[in-house]
């Protein structure tokens, strides 16, 4: 498939997005070869989720990643911004894309609704968000630790406010 | 346990009491018609891992998995180091295929820059990911041998791997760990000669298997030749594995059938490589998203449709077939030049920026998200490693089989816990 192909798609994806969801689509960032990144309104990113899954057969995740946003050099905000690898597998022609479906989230109260009833395959990748950002998944069927250790007490170690002993001084 | 729950308090509106009850339903098991117990960590079958198994009678109603005994940090130790320094230690989670987990952070890497590597790079990267996946897998079909109750075809694999892993060695310096991907190219070129001692051990070992000299009378010192000579043999010993273990009843009686993921199941649940392939879908990150020299090659992509454990070993044996090929391919076609743009000094900056980049790894598609802000450090780095995409996978197949069947279900999944922890 050509990439001007794939970018077709992708424009008229993006565009039915806006026209559907207005101005709750906050920002889209295409650049070819690195991202598709579709930042939406925390409140309706359920519902893209489901209408891209519905629509655009968006049915496959790979992954969900989460970035403090309060230590970059310009335009810091204290927020998370949690973000949805999703592509298709059903649709041959968006095989190969990755869209990046992402949402801010405020780091005083980390809340968002969970994304496992339309991608069942999350309900990992949201654990470990869970407890790497502290970020709270609401509607996850099983909201537990993943891979910290039952012990662990201090804060979410990828926040960057948390200081990795040994490294203190040092910036990160 | 007190002690440590009293200190959990940065879950924020109420969660502190969900942390507490995740903290006791680890400890407690109830006791009743089923019995709760451990798999692992310490158990050969599972490796550093392990899975609450909850059984009735030798029926298995649930499994829990609870990674995190490797857990190094690998994403927050990204954050410290440049980007020059990050590679070695982002080859330790799958050490076995450190040039598949370097892969995508070096496209990261070149894509946020700007930067094409030389051709003959290229290239040579391409037979370094290939031959780990190749390294890999055998280590997998070993493996598995010993689980189905087949101890030769353990021994088999790890003697035919020696000669494979001599190879890596022979291109990027070291047995398994080699940071050989820079950005802007790999770190050295591969000799043009092969050492005569590596050429006589790999003769003796091709009488020793196959019964009869290598049909030249002598294996070259030459690269290019030495390479395809040992893909040859190698191709050769492929198909003797075929009757010795997939054919074999033992083996189809072991997996046929057990752990069955249909093809939808496999799609909602962003399982990935062999497992997906193995459900019948037809998805490499080769083909769908091509990358360096890969659209040059002719490769086919395996999938089998019996979505079960036998199936994904097959898919894994097949792709074996099909990185042989690929190896011998990009070895006639590889050009001479320069293999990287330049020598960066470890202090190197990276424009601003975001890239999301996939390759594929042994066990399947290994994703890197990486923030640049600008700095010689990465804002943020993300692995989507596909050990860690499979393992949901885990508590749907692990379900209603014999406890026997939970090491076949497992390995057929060729997880790789450290790969999962990061």
């Amino acid at each position: 498939m050509s990439l001007s192909k794939a970018e077709e798609i992708l424009k008229r994806l993006i565009e039915d997005l806006r026209s559907r969801f207005g101005d709750r689509v906050l920002e889209v960032n295409v650049e070819p070869k690195k991202i598709v990144k579709i930042l939406v309104a925390l409140e309706c990113i359920k519902d893209v989720a489901q209408y891209l899954k519905s629509e655009w057969a968006i049915d496959y995740i790979k992954g969900v990643t989460g970035v403090d946003l309060s230590k970059l050099p310009n335009n810091a905000q204290e927020a998370l911004e949690i973000i949805y690898h999703v592509g298709s597998l059903s649709s041959e022609a968006l095989k190969g894309i990755t869209i990046s479906l992402s949402t801010k989230v405020s780091i005083s109260n980390p809340v968002m609704p969970s994304l496992t009833g339309i991608w069942k395959g999350a309900e990992m990748h949201e654990r470990e968000v869970y407890e790497m950002l502290g970020v709270s998944f609401e509607g996850h069927p099983d909201l537990r630790r993943l891979l910290l250790p039952e012990f662990w007490s201090d804060g979410p170690p990828l926040r960057k406010n948390y200081m990795v002993p040994g490294r203190e001084g040092q910036s990160g | 346990m007190d002690l440590h729950l009293g200190r959990i308090t940065w879950f924020q509106g109420g969660r502190d009491k969900v942390a507490r009850e995740e903290v006791k339903s680890l400890e407690v098991y109830e006791t009743g018609p089923t019995l709760t117990f451990s798999m692992g960590p310490q158990h050969p079958g599972t490796g550093h891992f392990r899975m609450v198994i909850t059984v009735v009678g030798d029926i298995v109603v649930r499994c829990d998995p609870d990674p995190g005994f490797v857990h190094r940090g690998e994403e927050k130790m990204c954050e410290y180091k440049t980007w020059i320094t990050n590679i070695p230690h982002l080859e330790r989670p799958a050490i076995l295929d450190a040039a598949g987990m370097t892969y995508p952070y070096v496209l990261a890497v070149e894509r946020l820059m700007g930067v094409e590597p030389p051709e003959r790079a290229k290239y040579l990267r391409v037979i370094m990911a290939e031959l780990q996946r190749i390294c890999s897998h055998l280590y997998w079909l070993g493996l598995m041998g010993v689980f189905a109750g087949h101890a030769t075809m353990y021994m088999w694999c790890f003697g035919d791997r020696e000669y494979l892993v001599d190879l890596t060695q022979l291109i990027g310096g070291q047995r398994i760990t080699h940071s050989y991907f820079v950005p802007g190219g790999v770190r050295n070129d591969a000799p043009s000669k092969v050492p005569r001692e590596l050429v006589k051990n790999f003769r003796t070992y091709y009488r020793m298997m196959l019964g009869k000299d290598y049909p030249s009378g002598e294996v070259p010192e030459d690269f290019r030749k030495y390479v395809l000579a040992v893909c040859d043999f190698f191709d050769t010993r492929l198909d003797e594995y075929y009757p010795m273990l997939l054919d074999s009843p033992i083996f189809i009686y072991r997996t046929k059938g057990i752990g069955v993921l249909k093809r939808e199941d496999a799609i909602s649940l962003g399982v990935v490589g062999p497992v997906l392939r193995g459900s019948g879908v037809k998805s490499d990150t080769r083909i769908d998203e091509p990358y360096d020299a890969y659209p040059y090659i002719k490769f086919n992509v395996p999938t089998m449709d019996g979505c079960d454990s036998y199936s994904r070993m097959m898919v894994g044996y097949y792709e074996m077939k099909e990185s042989v090929r690929i190896i011998k391919q990009a070895v006639e076609q590889m050009p001479e030049g320069p293999v990287k743009l330049k020598q960066h000094p470890v202090t190197i900056k990276v424009p601003a920026g975001e890239v999301f980049a996939s390759a594929e790894a042994a066990r399947g598609q290994c994703s890197f998200y990486i923030r640049s802000d600008g700095t010689d450090k990465p804002y943020r780095v993300k692995i989507c490693s596909p050990s860690f995409r499979n393992l949901i996978a885990m508590p749907y197949l692990i379900k209603d089989v014999r406890i026997a069947d939970i090491p076949i279900i497992y390995w057929s999944l060729n997880y790789w816990p450290v790969e999962c922890d990061r």
